[in-house]
């Protein structure tokens, strides 16, 4: 095990090199010129040469990659340009309010999909199950912005049972009070895909040879449903989840924008419309590593789950 | 051998013998299946409106104001308007003012200047069919735009990626080796940063227009269709058929391109397909955030930018037509990329 992970840790260094130059030449040569972003329009060439010395713009492009490796490898990653935040302290602030919607999300469509897609399954074939399957394909070729809009207008809005938008620092409040509409609306829409591929999963494994031995063998279809179909799709399940993991690190940016939320997403997305390179380049980076360790321990989980997976 | 065929004109044609090409039979499968063939008649109407509307046949003018702000959507037209009654004349003498009035020369010169300008009334419809929006534009001609821009994007997105895929794809499963470590490394790489923020990434870089956003999606969708595509190429270049066509003399390229890429095109036509929807979805979310298509355009994400608040006001009716329009085509191109993938790979059928 502990080789595995050593080796496993060992084999993300080149990858992670990889987005490393990615970001890096991608703003360097496909990107505005910082400087003139930096300076606005009405810089002058000496300031806009000033602003240029400052960010170490006129030196070499390896020795600019390298100071870029230095700010990634002490977390520096100076100040965000719009707002002279630091950039660290920017991700820091912004990551509780994410994940306090984004983990009900996240758990609640689980927990809703697999009842839904295993009741689904079961009754494979009948009115009931091509009902739901016309229902959740016309359910997602609906944009998610309609559902938010829908969402926000009726439930907050008309009918008044939760506020627009808004944000506290008490978490309690924030969990109890702003953050249950943005998550029942991620829930129903997350509803219908998760519950299709679900059923997938679960039809792969009702086919399978060891459900007719366990009902030749007389076990009740609760047995058989709970303890043999779903443990054995709980491997695509699970992967499924890992899958969509490190999207909760991002947010939901059309929530957070939404209903305000002062989340990740939302910043990432001021970050955009104002050309703020030093938060993309560290989101884009620290996003990359968190997905890559979620990787490594699904793989991990794997193995907790079923005892047969060996990890080479 | 060709003699006695030729001796034989009653035995069945050559064709009938030779065995069903996979184009073929997949063409028959595909005709049996009812939905394929009505999904598939609504997205070719869908793709003959984005043709329309891309010569400028139809919507050619959703710019103009048509309308009354915000017309109501009805096919009854509008309501016959109440009686409110004119200001009553006032009866009694009327008193001229002329003497104390000290504009009074100058009427004759102003009526003089004002009737060498022309003014035309511009009859504004009160109520639409679908409706208009806050500038009175007609709610049905930008849903037809809008539809043209949000189509074409994705077909050109999928496009992109498809090509990127496979062609990387074909290189890295065919060759192996050092080149395949490379782009398995170019693949790790980019799998690696969630797609959303590789998309803003790009659209940071690339800034808006339909040609920019089909850029921005495809560059960042690729890597499906280059994993797939490889573990083709992997699977089939060890076959038989690629290797009497190497020991006949087929260059490299002749085999990639000309042997293997015709058994495995199926896949990319199926992935090609799914993702479609997928970028038209990307597209309308990136207009809505302002990412996407230009300010002077109109797409479906832009007029769910609009509707957003509209809908406050109660003007339900752009929202529901760009849904409507975007449900039906979705949903239409989903089920025609079911039934592709099952006409084209039997093996699927019934899974989803």
């Amino acid at each position: 095990m502990a080789a595995y992970l050593i080796r496993r840790l060992w084999q993300m260094i080149p990858t992670l090199l990889g987005v490393v130059l990615l970001v890096f030449f991608l703003f360097k040569y496909f990107g505005g010129d910082p400087a003139e972003i930096l300076g606005g329009l009405n810089a002058s060439p000496e300031q806009i040469q000033s602003i240029r010395e400052q960010l170490g713009l006129n030196k070499p492009v390896w020795e600019q990659l390298w100071i870029f490796i230095q700010q990634i490898v002490t977390f520096d990653w100076g100040k965000s340009w719009a707002t002279n935040e630091s950039v660290a302290s920017l991700f820091s602030s912004r990551l509780p309010a994410t994940l306090t919607v984004m983990m009900p999300i996240l758990i609640l469509e689980v927990l809703v999909a697999i009842p839904l897609a295993l009741g689904v399954a079961y009754v494979r074939g009948s009115l009931s199950d091509r009902v739901v399957m016309i229902l959740t394909t016309v359910a997602v070729s609906i944009s998610l912005l309609v559902y938010v809009i829908v969402g926000q207008y009726v439930f907050a809005f008309r009918l008044g049972w939760f506020p627009v938008q808004g944000w506290t620092d008490s978490f309690w409040t924030n969990l109890t009070t702003y953050a249950p509409l943005p998550v029942l609306v991620a829930v129903f829409v997350a509803l219908s895909p998760y519950t299709r591929l679900y059923r997938t999963f679960f039809l792969d494994e009702i086919g399978q040879d060891y459900v007719r031995t366990a009902r030749a063998k007389g076990l009740t279809e609760k047995t058989i449903l709970l303890r043999h179909v779903l443990r054995n799709a709980m491997i695509p399940i699970l992967t499924n989840v890992a899958v969509a993991l490190p999207g909760v690190f991002v947010g939901s940016f059309l929530l957070e924008v939404f209903f305000s939320i002062p989340g990740l997403g939302r910043e990432i997305l001021l970050a955009v419309n104002r050309s703020d390179y030093p938060v993309i380049q560290a989101f884009a980076i620290y996003i990359a590593v968190i997905t890559m360790v979620i990787n490594l321990l699904t793989d991990v989980m794997y193995k907790l789950v079923d005892p047969r997976v060996v990890l080479k | 051998m060709s003699a006695v065929l030729s001796s034989k004109p009653q035995a069945p044609e050559n064709g009938s013998q030779r065995s069903e090409g996979v184009w073929h039979a997949a063409w028959r499968r595909m005709r049996a299946d009812k939905v394929g063939m009505f999904s598939m008649a609504i997205v070719g109407a869908f793709i003959l409106l984005m043709l329309l509307a891309g010569t400028g046949l139809v919507a050619a003018d959703w710019t103009r104001e048509v309308a009354v702000p915000n017309a109501q959507p009805t096919f009854m037209g509008p309501t016959p308007k109440d009686a409110t009654g004119t200001i009553a004349v006032p009866t009694g003498p009327n008193v001229d003012l002329t003497d104390i009035d000290p504009l009074a020369p100058r009427y004759k010169e102003w009526a003089e200047r004002a009737a060498k300008f022309k003014t035309t009334d511009s009859v504004k419809a009160d109520t639409l069919p679908f409706g208009a929006d806050r500038l009175g534009r007609d709610v049905l001609a930008k849903a037809v735009k809008g539809a043209e821009v949000s189509i074409l994007v994705g077909l050109l997105a999928a496009l992109l990626a498809t090509l990127i895929g496979t062609v990387l794809g074909a290189i890295s499963g065919f060759f192996g080796g050092k080149i395949g470590d490379l782009l398995e490394w170019v693949y790790n790489v980019f799998t690696a940063i969630p797609g959303i923020l590789l998309i803003f990434a790009f659209a940071v870089i690339f800034g808006r227009g339909v040609m920019s956003v089909a850029l921005i999606l495809g560059l960042a969708g690729w890597t499906g269709i280059y994993r797939l595509i490889r573990a083709e190429f992997l699977k089939h270049s060890v076959r038989d058929y690629v290797r009497s066509a190497e020991a006949i003399g087929a260059s490299q390229m002749s085999r990639m391109f000309k042997h293997i890429l015709p058994n495995v095109s199926h896949v990319a036509l199926v992935q090609l397909s799914l993702h479609v929807v997928g970028f038209i979805k990307s597209e309308v979310i990136l207009s809505y955030l302002g990412l996407g298509v230009g300010v002077d355009q109109v797409s479906w994400g832009t007029m769910l930018a609009e509707a957003q608040s509209e809908l406050i006001l109660g003007h339900w009716w752009q929202l529901v037509a760009v849904t409507a329009f975007m449900a039906v085509f979705v949903t239409a191109f989903s089920l025609f990329t079911d039934a592709l993938r099952d006409a084209l790979d039997p093996k699927l059928r019934g899974l989803e």
